[in-house]
């Protein structure tokens, strides 16, 4: 497998701000890569130094193997963005802009500019002024996805989008995986990034938290157990397990949480008391992500 | 704001508005607003009064007596170029000498800070979107019309109280300092007025400029006609039609004429009450004036066609301007000769011009000069809207494609020196068509103007530098390009009257462009000019290379 963005010890400060600290990203060429951080993280700073606007103070980048701020031309041939907040040129229409970029980019894909125009729902006559959020966010997605590129670099591309337009939105990056593509999607909505992505980085001030795919990152934190027990057990006898914590006993229910290496333990004591009812949560993205951030709050100063 | 009136219950129905109402909250945006603005405006109004009351200071220096000034503005009062510039004088009084330049010319200072403060609080802050958070709280739906006009009378009665104490101050006579007062009462409130109009007309903050400016320059020319018209032709009335024009007409320091404070008052009053009938139709963020649909395919291909597309309206816009400032300086050119009605004078006038000099080739080398400078605004205006893409994030959006930075900024250069080269190209030309078609010799009057226009072009070029450089190497101060201008024009017009030191004009690059038509046309200036606004562009596109965008 073949990497399309590769970045180790990535630094990049702004005055006394530090935006980047050593961050590391690793998408592998043919993956939706989730890039997940609260605002202020440097998702956007990340973005900006792969497509060459900004100069890195420090680190390495690679975009599908080629130095992001040196080989501007050739690399953005393949690629296309999408911020996620659009500005378009208020006297252009919408249709226009798209036509521009996607021109600019090296050619319009006519079939897949006329099919995105009309499953996005977007009024391309309309100038660029009098569009809302959601709809200037549709014309910069209908722009990226109407020229032929191997790699999205999308920056939280579904902000002011209806719910029904994120489905298509869901819908249309998949189809882009299956033909191929490379997507990376910097997102702070966690169901979006659980459905659509194949992995995740997580990030928190400037540095890599935690990489891998949901199933990984799932086993490095805690299931939520729920059970209704035939015969009622003691609070300490489940606490004692190893691996075991946030328990609560009231009557014959019993509610802990575990980590994903001792759930056979638990489930064999609680086997042991006649289990009448079970439910076993994995983690949420969101419980995730909070729980990283709660790791990494402790370990920092 | 303490006196919010209490909440009406769901259930009750909206009580009749009575015709005051819609002001809620009006006082805490103007606080608001002031905030924002409290170093624009006590700047500009402090600005505004020294520079009238301290050029007349410099004045009354440099002659020992009334005679020596005027003998040494003669000239001056003479040339149509500077009457039409800055109206007729209004005295041969000493007062009325040191006051010529500033009178007008600081109305018209006054007025452009009027547009901007009003500018501000209404329709730019609607295009961004500020204008909705605040529309959302306890704001009526008139608050922010009415704290932008507040706010920009206040700032034009701040300029105007300044300045008439400064000049009593400096030594002016009091009445004529009053009278000073009142003509650019007349011209700050007219232009509070027509910005207030202009915001509602259009959805855009670019509409409002064009339709505030745009009455601006309209008033200038209008004015311009009638100020240089012959004593007894019936084109003098023009000035009458021009809100800059009753400035004029106040004729502070002559005649002093208080009454015309009533014309400039009444014509506030009315564009206000227009603007205010106009809020009430329209919807927030729209204009009165429809945004239309537009094609939805478009053939442009390149970043720099892109370039081309999005400068057309401001191109135009310009284009059309200089056109008819062509069609006004062929028109005045005619009747020069007759203006100066003293041989003395015209004898004098040809001694300034040089060996060939006709006091019409006098004229309009000085008239090309101005334009050269109003050409160079447009070169900024054009060369910094990289700023205004990069900062509005749309650069980000071409600068993602295959585009290099570098490209896309000479893109915006090339869209600038052609624009600013063919609206002076094309005013002379139509001057020359003007004016050569009343002296008889077309052809000639064509090539001589083209010719003039095109010598100025180095100076531009200098201009449009600067203004690359400061965005390539310090981005956030693109605005001081404007500065920069400003200054070229005041070292260039009050260098002699205010006696600078050589070296100082002399930064001014117009200062060295040669006097044509009529001069000697001397290339050494015109190649250094050059080689300068190149290397200087060169350093703004190296230091843009090199720096962090957006």
């Amino acid at each position: 497998m073949t990497s399309a963005i590769q970045v180790q010890g990535l630094h990049k400060s702004f005055g006394r701000t530090v935006a980047l600290d050593g961050l590391d990203l690793e998408v592998t060429t043919g993956e939706i890569h989730g890039f997940l951080g609260p605002n202020g993280a440097g998702k956007s700073t990340t973005l900006r130094i792969l497509l060459g606007l900004l100069r890195s103070d420090g680190g390495d980048a690679t975009l599908l193997g080629g130095d992001p701020w040196r080989e501007v031309e050739a690399l953005h041939r393949r690629l296309a963005y999408v911020p996620g907040d659009v500005a378009l040129w208020p006297n252009l229409t919408g249709g226009e802009a798209i036509d521009v970029l996607a021109r600019l980019r090296g050619g319009v894909d006519e079939k897949r500019r006329a099919s995105m125009i009309e499953r996005f729902d977007l009024d391309p006559t309309k100038k660029g002024r009098s569009y809302s959020k959601g709809n200037r966010q549709k014309v910069a997605l209908v722009a990226a996805l109407s020229s032929d590129v191997e790699l999205l670099l999308l920056d939280e591309p579904t902000s002011g989008l209806d719910p029904l337009m994120e489905a298509v939105f869901r819908e249309v990056v998949h189809e882009f995986r299956e033909a191929g593509g490379t997507v990376l999607l910097s997102s702070h909505i966690l169901s979006e990034v659980e459905q659509v992505c194949d992995r995740v980085s997580i990030i928190r001030e400037g540095r890599n938290v935690e990489s891998g795919t949901l199933t990984q990152l799932r086993r490095l934190s805690r299931t939520t157990v729920r059970a209704t027990l035939a015969h009622p057990v003691g609070a300490a006898q489940v606490e004692s397990l190893p691996g075991v914590a946030d328990v609560t006993v009231s009557g014959d229910h019993v509610a802990c949480t575990v980590g994903s290496d001792y759930l056979g333990r638990l489930l064999e004591l609680l086997g042991a008391h006649g289990i009448t009812a079970l439910t076993s949560a994995p983690p949420t993205l969101e419980e995730l992500f909070m729980e990283q951030y709660r790791r990494a709050s402790a370990v920092a100063p | 704001m303490t006196t919010v009136a209490p909440a009406p219950s769901p259930t009750a129905r909206p009580a009749p508005r009575a015709a005051g109402a819609g002001l809620t909250g009006t006082l805490s945006l103007l606080r608001l607003a002031a905030r924002r603005d409290r170093v624009l405006v006590p700047v500009s109004a402090f600005g505004l009064a020294a520079f009238a009351a301290l050029s007349a200071q410099a004045t009354f220096a440099l002659f020992p007596d009334l005679r020596s000034a005027q003998e040494s503005m003669a000239p001056t009062l003479a040339n149509p170029a500077l009457v039409a510039m800055y109206g007729p004088i209004s005295s041969l009084g000493i007062d009325s000498i040191a006051t010529f330049k500033s009178v007008l010319l600081g109305g018209v200072f006054l007025a452009l800070l009027a547009y901007v403060v009003v500018r501000r609080h209404t329709r730019t802050e609607e295009e961004a979107g500020r204008l909705e958070l605040l529309g959302a709280g306890v704001v009526g739906r008139r608050a922010t019309l009415a704290a932008a006009v507040l706010l920009g009378t206040a700032a034009v009665l701040l300029t105007v109280v300044l300045t008439v104490g400064w000049s009593i101050g400096v030594g002016l006579d009091p009445a004529g300092s009053v009278a000073l007062g009142v003509c650019w009462l007349v011209i700050g409130l007219s232009w509070v007025g027509v910005t207030a109009v202009a915001a509602q007309l259009t959805s855009s903050t670019r509409g409002t400029a064009g339709w505030s400016l745009g009455a601006l320059a309209v008033a200038f020319l209008v004015r311009a006609v009638g100020d240089t018209a012959a004593a007894d032709s019936p084109a003098r009335f023009l000035s009458w039609l021009s809100p800059l024009g009753w400035g004029v007409k106040v004729s502070a320091f002559g005649e002093n004429r208080y009454w015309v404070a009533a014309l400039g008052i009444a014509l506030y009053a009315v564009l206000v009450a227009v603007a205010f009938s106009l809020l009430e139709r329209r919807d927030l963020g729209a204009g009165v004036l429809p945004s239309r649909a537009g094609h939805d395919r478009s053939r442009i291909g390149t970043a720099g066609a892109l370039t081309r597309r999005l400068a057309r309206g401001t191109f135009v816009g310009w284009l059309v301007a200089y056109v008819v400032l062509g069609v006004v300086l062929g028109s005045i050119a005619g009747s020069v000769e007759t203006f100066i009605d003293s041989p003395e004078v015209a004898d004098m006038l040809r001694a300034l011009g040089g060996e060939a000099g006709s006091v019409t080739d006098l004229y309009f080398s000085t008239e090309l000069h101005f334009a050269a400078i109003g050409a160079s605004a447009l070169s900024i205006a054009l060369v910094t809207r990289m700023y205004t893409e990069e900062t509005t994030t749309r650069a980000e959006a071409v600068l993602a494609t295959p585009v290099r930075r570098v490209a896309w900024a000479l893109g915006h250069v090339a869209v600038a020196v052609v624009a600013s080269a063919l609206v002076l190209l094309v005013s002379a030309t139509v001057a020359g068509l003007v004016h050569g078609a009343d002296a008889g010799d077309v052809g000639g009057t064509v090539t001589r103007l083209a010719g003039a226009a095109l010598s100025t072009l180095p100076a531009v070029w200098v201009a449009l530098a600067v203004a690359l450089l400061l965005y390539g190497a310090l981005p956030r101060f693109t605005g001081l390009a404007w500065a920069a201008l400003i200054v070229f024009l005041l070292l260039g017009e009050f260098g002699d009257l205010l006696d600078l030191p050589g070296w100082l004009v002399d930064l001014s690059p117009f200062t060295h462009l040669p006097a044509l038509p009529g001069g000697t046309l001397t290339w050494m200036p015109l190649v250094a000019l050059t080689a300068f606004a190149v290397a200087v562009g060169a350093a703004g596109l190296a230091a843009l290379r090199r720096r962090d965008f957006g």
